[in-house]
Formats: C-alpha cells, sequence, structure tokens
C-alpha cells in the first residue's frame, strides 16, 4: 500500500502503521482516517526505519512481530533517531514481551484483539502530549524542568526525555507532596480511564530514573513508596 | 510481664543467698496460667528454681551425650564399611582368644608333663640313693642322723639328674620328733602340709607350690616328695622331698604367651583389614552408583556410570545407565512436548489474534453505522459485534489455561494495597452489577493490607468471583469483604442466589462446568474463570475454595499469603459464613 497523503489539512497527525499483515493494516487504516488521522504504511520490517526517516509521522503503531526485522529492534532504531510516541501492537500478553517492548522504547502497548475504540485512545492519549504547558518551571532535587519548553537539566546540562518520561516527571514534580499510585499514573500520563497494566509504569519509571538519577540504583528524583506507588524527591 | 517481675524478686529474695545463685527462667513456663498470686509461692518458686537448674543439668549432660551416642549410630548406620570392619575384628578377636588360650594351655600341659614325668624319675632314682645312705643310720644318735642326712642331701644334690636344678630336703621322724636337713634355707618350712601328710603316710606324691628362691622371692615349683624305706619294724622313718623350680618353665611359657598375644592381635588386626578391604572393594561402586542416582535426581541427566568387568557390580552399573537413559529420553520428550505445546499456544495465541483483531475492528466500524443499515443487517452487526467479544473472552481464557497447562505461567508479585484493588474491580463491576439489580456492599478493614501479589492476577479472579456472584445472585446484594491477618489477606465474595449443593462445589473450578445447563447465560463467561481463577490463586500459594449451600447462596474466599513464597497456614475469614444473615429469601 503505498504511502498516502494527507486527506486535508485537517490532518489530527500522520500514523505510521508497521504491520505485515495487510488486512489488519488496511482496517487500521479505515479507523485512523475515521478519526481524522493520516495513516501511512509500511509493510517490510527491514524498511520501517528508512521510511520513518522520510515520513517523520506524529506516532508509530508497530507490530513487534514482523518478517524482515524484528519489532522490539525497529522500536529501539527509531527511538535512538526520535522521541516519537511508539504504541506496540502485540499478540503476546506474556510479560516477557510487553516488558522487552516497554523497554525498547515503546510508550504504550496495545494487545490484540482490540477494538478501534481502545487503539484510537491510546493513539489519542499519545498525541496529546505536551498540549498542557504553561509557564511553570519546576525541580526535583537538583534536577530543573522547564514544562513549556521541554527542557529538563541538571547543572545547566541539558537531559534528554522522551515526551511520555517528561510528563511522568512533570506530574510527579507537579504535586511533589503526593504519593501517586501506579493506577493514578496511568490515567494521568497515559490516559487511561480504568485499570490497565502497571507495568508500563514500572518499566517507564525504570527508564526514567536511569536517566535522570545520579545512581538509579539510589533514587533521589523519583522515589518508590514501597506498596503504594511513587512520589517525587524533595526539591 | 508478670514472668519478669517474678525472676526480679528472686535475684532479691532472703533464700537466693542460701541456696545459690537463682535461675533466671525465661522459658515458657506452662503451669503459670492458673497460678496464685505470686507472692505467697516465692519460696516454692525458688526452690523450683534450683531444681529446675539441676534438671537442666542433667539433661545438658544427657544431651551432650546422647549428642556423642548420637554421632556414634548415626556413623554406624552411615558407613558400612565400618559395619563390617566392627564386625569382623570382633568376630576375629573371639576366635583368636578362644584358639589361643586353648594352645597356651595345651603348651602349658606339655611343658608340665615333661619336667613333671622328668622330676618323678629322678626323685625314684634319689630315693633309691638315700635308701643306701641312711640303711645304717644310727637312729638313736641324733648327730649321726643329722651328718648322714647332710651328706645324703648333699649327694642327692651332686647326683643331679635330667630335671634340672633342684633343692632337696630330708626328714627324719622318730615319733612326734622331726629332724629336717635341708640342702637350701627356707625351702622346708614352703613343703605344703597336705603333701606331707600324704608322704608321712607312706605314699610318693608330688604338688605345685611357690618355694623361695635364693634371693627370698617365691618361685613356683614342682615339689616331689617320697618315704625313704629304712628298715622296718623301727618306729622310725626318713622322707626326702625333691623342690624343683619352674622358672625357666615359666619364662618359657611368658615368652610363649608374649608371642601368642602379640600373633593373635596382628591376626585379628589383618582379618578386620581384609574385611574392611574387601568391603571397600564392594562399597565403593555402590558409592558411586549411589552418588550418581543422587546427581541424576538433581537433574543432571546425561550422568553415567562406568561398567567394569562383568560381575554384580558392573551389572549395578549397566542397569543403572540403562535406567538413567530411560529417565533421560522420556524426560527430554516431555521436555520437547511442553516446548511445543508453549510454542503451540504462542503461534496460535498470534495466529488468532490478528485477524480477530481486524474482523473486530471491522465489526466495530459496522456496528457504528448500523443506523444507516435497515433493521435485519443493523442486527446482524450488533449480533457479530456481541458474539466477537464473546469468542474474544474465550480465546483469551483458553489461551491463559493452555498456559499453566504448559507451566509458562510466571508470578510477578509486587508489593501493593489490596482495598484499592477490590475497589478498583468493584468499580468495574458496578455497570454489570447494576443491569442485574443487585447492590455490591464492600467491607474492608480500616488499615491498609500490603501484600506481594500480582496484581494483574489477583484483580481477574476477583472480577471472576464478583461477576460468578452478580450472575448467580438472583439480584440479592453481593458482599465483599477484605481481611488480614499478619500473615495472610483474604477476600471473600458472598451472593445470596440459589447457592450450590456439595456436590456442585466440588466441580464449580472444573473447566466448562455449568452448575445448570439450562441456565441462560447472561455474563457470557467462558466456563473456564473459575479454572483459571484457581490456577491464579495457586500461583501465588494461595487459596481458592468456595462454600454454598442451596438457597443460601455461596461464598468463595481467596486466601493470599502476604509475602510471595510463603506458606499459608490460615485464613483471616472463614470460609463458611458465620451467620446465615439473609436466608432464602
Amino acid at each position: 500500500m503505498p504511502p498516502s497523503a494527507p486527506a486535508s489539512g485537517t490532518s489530527r497527525g500522520r500514523v505510521l502503521v508497521v504491520d505485515d499483515d495487510a488486512a489488519l493494516a488496511e482496517m487500521l487504516g479505515i479507523v485512523l482516517r475515521r478519526e481524522g488521522y493520516d495513516p501511512a504504511f509500511v509493510s517490510d520490517g527491514a524498511r520501517a526505519v528508512a521510511t520513518f526517516q522520510q515520513l517523520r509521522p506524529d506516532l508509530v503503531l508497530l507490530d513487534l512481530m514482523l518478517p524482515g526485522r524484528n519489532g522490539l529492534q525497529i522500536c529501539a532504531d527509531i527511538r535512538t533517531q526520535s522521541s516519537v510516541p511508539i504504541v506496540m501492537l502485540t499478540a503476546k500478553t506474556d510479560t516477557i514481551d510487553v516488558v522487552q517492548g516497554l523497554e525498547a522504547g515503546a510508550d504504550d502497548y496495545v494487545t490484540k484483539p482490540f477494538k478501534p475504540v481502545e487503539l484510537v485512545a491510546r493513539v489519542r492519549a499519545q498525541l496529546r502530549r505536551g498540549d498542557t504547558g504553561q509557564a511553570e518551571s519546576l525541580s526535583i532535587g537538583d534536577v530543573q524542568i522547564d514544562v513549556p519548553a521541554h527542557q529538563v537539566t541538571r547543572d545547566g546540562a541539558p537531559i534528554a526525555l522522551t515526551p511520555l518520561e517528561f510528563d511522568l516527571l512533570v506530574a510527579l514534580a507537579r504535586k511533589p507532596r503526593q504519593v501517586f499510585t501506579r493506577e493514578l499514573l496511568l490515567e494521568q500520563v497515559w490516559g487511561y480511564r480504568h485499570a490497565a497494566d502497571t507495568r508500563l509504569v514500572n518499566v517507564h519509571v525504570q527508564r526514567l530514573r536511569a536517566k535522570v538519577e545520579r545512581d538509579p540504583e539510589k533514587p533521589e528524583v523519583v522515589l518508590t513508596v514501597r506498596g503504594v506507588g511513587y512520589k517525587a524527591g524533595p526539591p | 510481664m508478670r514472668r519478669e517481675r517474678r525472676s526480679s524478686r528472686g535475684l532479691r529474695g532472703p533464700v537466693s543467698t542460701t541456696i545459690g545463685p537463682p535461675v533466671v527462667d525465661r522459658g515458657p513456663q506452662p503451669d503459670d496460667g492458673s497460678s496464685p498470686p505470686p507472692s505467697r509461692r516465692r519460696p516454692v518458686q525458688l526452690g523450683r528454681g534450683v531444681r529446675r537448674r539441676v534438671r537442666r543439668a542433667r539433661r545438658r549432660a544427657l544431651v551432650r551425650t546422647g549428642r556423642g551416642a548420637r554421632r556414634v549410630v548415626h556413623a554406624w548406620r552411615a558407613s558400612l564399611q565400618l559395619r563390617v570392619g566392627a564386625i569382623t575384628m570382633l568376630v576375629a578377636a573371639v576366635v583368636v582368644v578362644i584358639v589361643s588360650m586353648v594352645l597356651f594351655t595345651q603348651i602349658r600341659g606339655q611343658l608340665l608333663d615333661v619336667k613333671q614325668q622328668a622330676a618323678v624319675d629322678q626323685s625314684l632314682a634319689g630315693v633309691v640313693y638315700a635308701q643306701t645312705e641312711v640303711s645304717g643310720i644310727a637312729t638313736g644318735d641324733s648327730a649321726s642322723v643329722r651328718s648322714t642326712l647332710s651328706r645324703t642331701v648333699e649327694g642327692l644334690q651332686r647326683l643331679g639328674g635330667a630335671a634340672g636344678d633342684f633343692d632337696v630336703v630330708m626328714v627324719y621322724r622318730s615319733g612326734e620328733d622331726e629332724r629336717p636337713a635341708v640342702s637350701r634355707r627356707g625351702v622346708e618350712p614352703a613343703l605344703p602340709a597336705d603333701l606331707r601328710a600324704q608322704v608321712t603316710g607312706g605314699a610318693q606324691a608330688y604338688r605345685y607350690a611357690r618355694v623361695p628362691d635364693l634371693r627370698g622371692e617365691p618361685v613356683p615349683s614342682l615339689i616331689v616328695g617320697a618315704p625313704v624305706p629304712t628298715d622296718p619294724g623301727g618306729g622310725d622313718s626318713v622322707e626326702v622331698y625333691f623342690a624343683f623350680p619352674l622358672d625357666q618353665e615359666q619364662a618359657n611359657l611368658a615368652g610363649i604367651r608374649s608371642t601368642v598375644a602379640i600373633t593373635s592381635a596382628v591376626l585379628v588386626l589383618f582379618v578386620a583389614g581384609i574385611g574392611v578391604l574387601v568391603t571397600r572393594l564392594v562399597v565403593d561402586p555402590v558409592r558411586r552408583a549411589a552418588g550418581s542416582a543422587q546427581r541424576l535426581a538433581e537433574g543432571h541427566l546425561e550422568e553415567r556410570l562406568a561398567v567394569r568387568g562383568e560381575d554384580d557390580l558392573a551389572r549395578l552399573a549397566t542397569s543403572f545407565n540403562a535406567m538413567a537413559e530411560g529417565l533421560q529420553q522420556q524426560i527430554t520428550q516431555l521436555e520437547a512436548l511442553s516446548r511445543l505445546q508453549q510454542r503451540f499456544t504462542s503461534d496460535v495465541s498470534h495466529e488468532l489474534r490478528t485477524p480477530l483483531t481486524t474482523v473486530q475492528m471491522a465489526a466495530a466500524v459496522l456496528h457504528d453505522a448500523r443506523g444507516e443499515f435497515d433493521p435485519a443487517v443493523a442486527r446482524s452487526a450488533e449480533l457479530l459485534q456481541a458474539e466477537l467479544n464473546r469468542f474474544e473472552a474465550l480465546l483469551t481464557d483458553l489461551l491463559e489455561i493452555s498456559r499453566y497447562d504448559a507451566g509458562a505461567a510466571t508470578l510477578e508479585p509486587e508489593p501493593q494495597e489490596l482495598s484499592p484493588l477490590v475497589q478498583r474491580v468493584v468499580t468495574g463491576m458496578a455497570s454489570l452489577a447494576e443491569r442485574h439489580g443487585c447492590a455490591l456492599l464492600v467491607s474492608l478493614p480500616p488499615r491498609s493490607v500490603i501484600a506481594e501479589v500480582d496484581g494483574r492476577r489477583v484483580e481477574r479472579v476477583l472480577r471472576n468471583l464478583v461477576g460468578n456472584a452478580i450472575e448467580h445472585g438472583r439480584g440479592e446484594p453481593v458482599e465483599i469483604t477484605l481481611a488480614a491477618s499478619r500473615s495472610a489477606a483474604a477476600i471473600t465474595v458472598r451472593d445470596h442466589g440459589v447457592g450450590l449443593t456439595s456436590e456442585d462445589a466440588q466441580h464449580v473450578f472444573d473447566r466448562f462446568w455449568r452448575a445448570d445447563p439450562s441456565r441462560v447465560r447472561t455474563v457470557g463467561g467462558s466456563g473456564l474463570g473459575l479454572s483459571i481463577s484457581l490456577e491464579d490463586a495457586r500461583l501465588h500459594g494461595g487459596w481458592l475454595q468456595v462454600w454454598g449451600l442451596p438457597g443460601e447462596g455461596a461464598q468463595f474466599r481467596l486466601t493470599l499469603p502476604l509475602v510471595a513464597g510463603s506458606e499459608l497456614t490460615s485464613s483471616p475469614l472463614p470460609l463458611r459464613p458465620p451467620m446465615l444473615s439473609r436466608g432464602q429469601a
């Protein structure tokens, strides 16, 4: 299927669908188009990264089981080049696969079989990221967060975070005294209404810690509250 | 509390100084529960303390010896080699001791026999000589008698004989009057009285007795006594005694004895050594086999024994290897099957899910647009959507249970609060409860309950239980209760529906089992929900149990350990509702 041009100027964002199943890809296209997105397709894993570089989509829908190249590898490759939101499509609910995908850099995942509503909710939540910028500056420990500029610095040195990691950090920093349960974070950061997989939170907190903590083994920015969830470290 | 107080009083108590340092006992005292106030019992208490100390010291000593004895017993039971060695040594020692005793007795007997024969012969010769010497003795003249006797004694000594050195005693007896003549002092008093009596009576006799030697040391000797015939008719008589010292024989016997003893000891050790050696030859391969079997049991399936020769041990090794081979094959085969099953599960998962996703999305699009269709097509779209949901639920459950069957399910415990978890499930089930016109009554403990659980699985169990209760609850309220003890948390889900017979209760966790096959399905469960819940509970090391009474409803109880991996001993909530508050309405 050739990459389709933007249908109109009112597109809500370009979505690159990386999937080898033609029927599913087409169906995804139909659903996305109905919701006002501009889908583009690539069915061959080997060409996925090249297509990504060419099209610069606003979001990637990535099937983890692809011929040619492993979906995890593609995910990791895209993540090295861009902080674009990545939503995995996975047929496996086994922990290892989901966690591996998240660790490879995916922001969220949808388990097959999913309904259009679920998919659209995930896509919408990821694309909405970063819209809520007000002029505010936050800090946790020695980490400074400039919210409108999407900049995180420590001692003046910038720390590169994906939009999701940024939102996670901002959510914690805005209410420094509150302990966030995983469910609350899922709702605030990922946009889940009902309970979802709390591993999303765990994996991304680990990724975030790997970037912002001096020693991820002894976190000072994102603290664990045993049995409850997470909270920001002292400012 | 009270025990401590009492102990400190005991330290200050006046009696304690006389008895010695009191014993402060912190051990359990089972008889304290019903004891009268402590003040009245103080002296008794101290006495008991001392007695207890003594008892404890005795027990400690017993324990110590017991421990040593136990170690010996253990070594005895554990080592075949030790056992065989010890038994061989014991048996060999008994045999050797008996044999050497017999041998020694015989040697001694023969030695003495020879000596005795020689002594008797010599004394007979001596008597003949003495007879000629004393034949002309002047009986009245004591000086002549003495000189004759002395001469005869000297002559006898000079004569010597085959039986070696000896001493001579001659006694001249005239009525009650005795005149001895001796070759050496000290010999005469050592003559046994009964021997003398016998000789006086006119018989030749011999005895063994101890006679002092030159240094006065008593030496075992053979004493032969005989009357010397004199002129008949006279009232006088002469006796002659020969004392043959047996020191030479004694020295010989001592030498033989020590030789026999040393030989015996060497023999015993040698036999025991052979026993141990032979056992070792047998035991070593058996030990190797035991070690191999143990390693095999630990999972080293490639473990084999070396086969040497064609004896019994070689046969043992061969059969062991055959068994190991069989085991390895079986296990490898089973592992391959299990892998195949897991692989199959995974493949089915992917292969079925992708088209199902497409179909479901298509159905959803049709469903959304059903307003534009004519009624039959619109209804078809609705049915398609609804049945696809059921299909998906069934597929999910099937895959889940097959994952359990393949042993591929893993627990991801994480400490979390259970109250919010219960609340989430209840919130999620609210719309279903509303549709059934049934209230969900939640009762949570005031304090937070944190347990190391796999939240996804626990939520799934609860959703199943609550959904089940709503479906079978006939619109009566469903009660969900959470409680915790120090080691476990329990959640009960109680409905007041048709209830369960005990027959039903045995089957509720069976796959695809339905209490009443004719009943309408409303929740649209797959029939696997409770089976999966049971597996989920088991994976946590927890319990999922059911109580039911026809007409009274049913109660499911999920009990989980607070610390993942710890053993459950009891549940904080009863399985059976304490009172049937809402009986058959």
